[in-house]
């Protein structure tokens, strides 16, 4: 068996059974360390698709700063769990669980069965250094330069904005 | 990479996706819906991934670059809300924080 296929095979079913784990859960930590393994096995896919330098900065900054901001945050508000997922509402939530079910199925056999307008042809080489670092920061200073900077401004005003909110109560 | 279609990267990004619209559909805790989001935002990222592989073009792995940064901002923002909201009315349950609600 191939080494890619096998590789997929066992990090995209990491990918989905953690993602369903993650929502079901009743305790929300062990909500948060689904999340984190789900990041891992989409890191460990975008390496598979040559993309070197997004899976470091998956892990770095999802797995590594936005998690850990969302564990401290929940150990931080001492939240009880939930008495059950499907307790209350419960029409209404199964009917929400068989909508998305619904929606997937479609969207599943558009993907497999609709027409594709053209058929991709994948270039291993190309697609290898396209995911460089090298490239990726290139592409960042020169085609991506306005975006970049309007990023940091974002980055900015979102400190001052968290800064602001968790400093005092609602007037 | 070449060996395996497209289709099953995309079958899986669209399952995660749902899983996270279904999360945020179920869950009453703000702090699980906020990470359902993110979940959302990732099987966006992975689609993006994809292309740009298949196709050669790096504009997909900038535009990941760019979803990471908001969301990012956004994860900071949004927990700085939630912990307003549990100082004003000492519950996280989607439920009870209904000050909008008339």
């Amino acid at each position: 068996m191939n080494l890619q296929i096998l590789l997929f095979v066992i990090l995209s079913l990491i990918a989905a059974v953690s993602s369903v784990m993650m929502i079901t859960r009743r305790n929300a930590v062990m909500s948060a360390l689904f999340l984190i393994l789900n990041f891992f096995a989409l890191a460990g896919l975008y390496l598979l698709l040559n993309a070197q330098f997004i899976a470091v900065v998956q892990i770095i900054v999802y797995a590594g700063a936005i998690m850990v901001l969302f564990l401290f945050v929940i150990m931080l508000l001492r939240t009880d769990n939930e008495p059950s997922i499907l307790n209350n509402n419960k029409s209404l939530k199964y009917f929400a669980i068989a909508l998305g079910a619904f929606v997937f199925i479609q969207v599943a056999y558009l993907i497999s069965y609709g027409r594709p307008s053209r058929k991709l042809t994948p270039n291993e080489e190309l697609s290898v250094k396209v995911g460089t670092i090298q490239n990726i920061g290139k592409e960042l200073y020169t085609n991506y330069f306005i975006p970049f900077e309007v990023a940091g401004f974002l980055l900015l005003a979102a400190t001052i904005g968290a800064i602001i909110l968790a400093k005092k109560k609602f007037e | 990479m070449s060996s395996i279609p497209i289709e099953y990267y995309l079958i899986l990004s669209t399952f995660m996706f749902i899983v996270g619209v279904i999360g945020v559909l179920i869950r009453r805790n703000a702090i699980v819906v906020f990470m359902c989001i993110e979940l959302m935002l990732n099987s966006a990222n992975l689609a993006l991934v994809t292309f740009s592989s298949y196709l050669g073009n790096p504009a997909g792995q900038v535009f990941v670059f760019f979803v990471m940064t908001v969301a990012a901002a956004e994860a900071a923002v949004g927990l700085a809300i939630i912990i307003a909201i549990f100082r004003n009315k000492m519950t996280v349950n989607i439920d009870e924080i209904n000050i909008f609600k008339w």
